[in-house]
């Protein structure tokens, strides 16, 4: 199996690279330029320590794989991802889970990652315990740059304990009046008239509170879970047609994906000097831009 | 040549008059001491000037006086840091946030509130009593230290287990940035788009600039509290107890040890009705609604039996898990009666291996002839060793930093990290090191260097410089309102 000195020797030290995870994201933040060399992390489990709640994986290891093992001791982590999606395709894009107000961030989840930079040489980022303030966090800048600043190789993630029990339940309601009335949704979503909750926990509080909001505003189960369209953008106000509002984070699930709004000239300026200070030469995925997706 | 310096120290004084007023300027010696430490025991320069801005633009053009008369700065907070942050290297400008205590905007819809960096991490949760929400991040110094301050620091606290520490509760940051420019950090809401500028600047200990509006979440109050105070005849059981909870795949809300030392030390001041004679005590905290901490307590009650504890107290009401947390959080100064100096420290270890090196930091704390004494956040690993002593004994300063240097090495070996929350600042420059490599280190100064290309934000601060600024020192006396 390749290890992190064989992705290390792929990376090596010159010529435009792209890493590809899954390819579900692909085209997200651009596609890569053409003819930029494709590279594959490893894959594969290096450490599962369901005691300390952390695993070790290499980055190419897909999502699935990785909650089979961990869901045969009764763990998880917070990504979420299409199928054949990578563990660290999901950490270069970024997003989190539709459940991230409960289990935490994508962000969050990432405690420790060995990576390849642009001079094709390895540096770690962040540390092994899931409490950690050792020098500069590394690793929540690393999440979400689409590879830009460095490749994931391998990497350490906090797990945490499967719920026992997940329940959406949603009817036509004020979202606003819901809240009050549910301690910690994992999700709220609303469509403009109905709203869809997911409930997880203990079964017995679960139920209870899915008793009260059936008392109080007349929530029923859920048949199925809400298919939500494929694009992201951020609440302005209103719902585009077929949209759904996650109220928690104010992200909009719809047919349409949004405009990045372009960021202001100094926090660009910061952005290009880290992206010249960790990749002179922009070789590593040249052609995707964590600043043209929501 | 004299003159000349003489002129450039008068203008920059005038011009920092100028941006925040004749009052908000000190250089005299008093404040020059007062503003030369923080909460820890490390001594180094002293403040060229010290400014106290109002706002965020005060603040932005405080910075631009500094860089205009090359000097550098030094954002301050409360100053209870514990590593050294906050003391002044190179006659810096120190900016306090000490005026800028306004929480600005809260929104409990979107669940953010905007506060300025001055205001007190405890102030904010008070603000919002009767909301039904808090700020969830509850560092033991929560009722004197700032939200900047918790920013800078990426702050802790015993309710960050379950919780995340503070960069899960920063949505967004405003920055003056060490050229002088405000820019926004992160998003009200979702993931912050681009890179994860807000997620690199929380924790970075004043060196990638100074926070002047934070946008943070907000957390909802539990429904039901369950607070137990498990009573155990050895260190090693309490440690043990607290491994298998997690194992056990429970993660509370916190999970606090007491050694017997300490336990005897805070009793007397806190009233709590800590068991004297148990080595060890474990104060665990389960929230949520009731079947899941009911479920908990029970299983939580079955997993400490099982490791050998002696009682299960149960706080009956609000009052006695008060007093509960009393003890654990409040003042330290009773620690005095035992010895008039101390040194805490801060690592974190995979927390199935506690009893382990518990055992072995008591062992290296005997080889030096020192006392030391644990409280800490165990259910994430987190140690607090405590040394005390008395700093007028002879060779005792060459013990206490030996000790020191040998838990933080035992802590590495076993797979840990130098700290948790208190940060690096000065005090653990020298042992990034025993953690990172040169390269991994060269990745942190590119981040650093992105943010602070002239290097005058904190400089000597985080990474290993080489240069002199700063020593550790035993401090004569216990200060007030000391914490862990």
């Amino acid at each position: 199996m390749r290890n992190l000195e064989d992705f290390q020797k792929e990376v090596g030290a010159s010529d435009p690279v792209c890493v590809r995870g899954g390819g579900t994201q692909w085209a997200l933040g651009g596609l890569p330029n053409l003819g930029c060399r494709e590279v594959l992390a490893p894959g594969g489990l290096v450490a599962f320590q369901p005691a300390e709640m952390t695993v070790t994986v290499g980055a190419g290891m897909r999502l699935t794989d990785l909650t089979t093992v961990l869901s045969e001791q009764g763990q998880e982590v917070a990504l979420e991802g299409g199928e054949g999606a990578t563990v660290g395709g999901l950490l270069a894009v970024g997003r989190s889970s539709m459940r991230w107000c409960r289990i935490g961030t994508a962000r969050d989840t990432l405690l420790q990652a060995d990576c390849v930079g642009a001079d094709g040489e390895i540096f770690r980022a962040g540390g092994p315990t899931v409490k950690n303030v050792t020098g500069y966090d590394l690793c929540r800048l690393l999440v979400g740059s689409l590879g830009t600043l460095g490749l994931f190789g391998r990497v350490t993630l906090r797990t945490r304990p499967i719920p026992e029990t997940t329940v959406w339940i949603g009817g036509c309601t004020d979202y606003s009046l819901v809240v009050q009335k549910c301690y910690r949704p994992a999700t709220l979503l609303w469509d403009g008239k109905r709203v869809a909750i997911r409930l997880e926990g203990y079964y017995e509080d679960v139920e209870e509170e899915a008793a009260v909001l059936k008392s109080e505003f007349g929530l029923e189960r859920l048949g199925e879970v809400p298919q939500l369209p494929l694009h992201r953008s951020r609440w302005n106000g209103s719902l585009p047609l077929g949209g759904f509002l996650e109220v928690f984070s104010g992200i909009v699930y719809s047919a349409i994906a949004g405009v990045p709004p372009g960021p202001p000239s100094a926090v660009l300026d910061l952005a290009n000097r880290l992206k010249k200070g960790f990749d002179p030469a922009a070789r590593l995925n040249p052609g995707r831009d964590p600043y043209q997706f929501l | 040549m004299l003159g000349k310096q003489k002129k450039s120290v008068d203008n920059l004084q005038s011009d920092l008059e100028a941006v925040v007023g004749v009052d908000f300027v000190h250089s005299g010696n008093a404040a020059k001491h007062l503003y030369s430490k923080d909460g820890s025991s490390i001594r180094g320069g002293q403040p060229g000037f010290v400014c106290l801005p109002a706002s965020a633009e005060e603040v932005a053009a405080c910075i631009k006086v500094a860089v205009k008369h090359d000097r550098a700065f030094v954002p301050r907070g409360a100053g209870t840091g514990l590593a050294g942050g906050a003391v002044p290297c190179d006659d810096p400008v120190v900016i306090s946030t000490a005026r800028m205590t306004k929480i600005l905007e809260v929104d409990l819809d979107r669940r953010i509130a905007w506060v300025q960096p001055g205001v007190i991490n405890l102030d904010l949760t008070r603000y919002l009593r009767g909301t039904g929400f808090h700020f969830a991040p509850d560092p033991s110094s929560q009722q004197s230290c700032t939200i900047g301050g918790n920013v800078a620091n990426n702050s802790g606290g015993p309710h960050c287990l379950a919780y995340g520490v503070t960069s899960a509760h920063v949505a967004a940051v405003e920055v003056a940035l060490p050229n002088g420019e405000l820019v926004v950090l992160g998003e009200e809401q979702g993931d912050p788009f681009g890179y994860d500028l807000r997620g690199a600047f929380v924790g970075g200990e004043g060196t990638l600039g100074l926070a002047t509006r934070i946008a943070v979440r907000l957390t909802r109050d539990p429904p039901i509290v369950q607070t137990l105070l498990l009573d155990f005849a050895s260190v090693e059981e309490a440690a043990q107890t607290v491994s298998a909870v997690i194992a056990a795949g429970i993660v509370p809300a916190a999970m606090e040890l007491m050694d017997q030392k300490v336990v005897q030390a805070v009793e007397p001041y806190a009233r709590a009705g800590y068991p004297l004679d148990a080595a060890a005590v474990l104060i665990v905290e389960l929230d949520g609604l009731l079947g899941g901490v009911s479920r908990e307590t029970k299983k939580i009650s079955e997993i400490a039996r099982i490791h050998g504890t002696r009682s299960v107290r149960i706080a009956a009401d609000k009052e006695e898990r008060d007093r509960i947390w009393k003890g654990r959080k409040g003042a330290f100064g009773a620690i005095a009666k035992i010895k008039p100096s101390y040194y805490l420290h801060d690592t974190v270890i995979p927390r199935t291996r506690l009893a382990e090196v518990i055992s072995g930091v008591t062992d290296i704390a005997e080889k030096h002839g020192l006392i030391v004494m644990n409280v800490f956040h165990a259910g994430d690993g987190n140690l607090h060793p405590l040394l005390v002593f008395d700093h007028r004994e002879p060779g005792v300063m060459e013990a206490v930093y030996s000790a020191g240097e040998e838990i933080v090495r035992l802590s590495i070996e076993v797979g840990g990290v130098l700290s948790g929350e208190h940060g690096i600042g000065l005090e653990k420059r020298a042992f990034m090191p025993l953690l990172f490599s040169p390269n991994d280190l060269r990745a942190q100064r590119t981040l650093r260097d992105a943010f602070d290309p002239q290097g005058i934000s904190n400089p000597h601060k985080v990474l290993p410089t080489g240069a002199s600024c700063g020593d550790l020192q035993g401090l004569p006396e216990m200060p007030d309102g000391a914490w862990i």
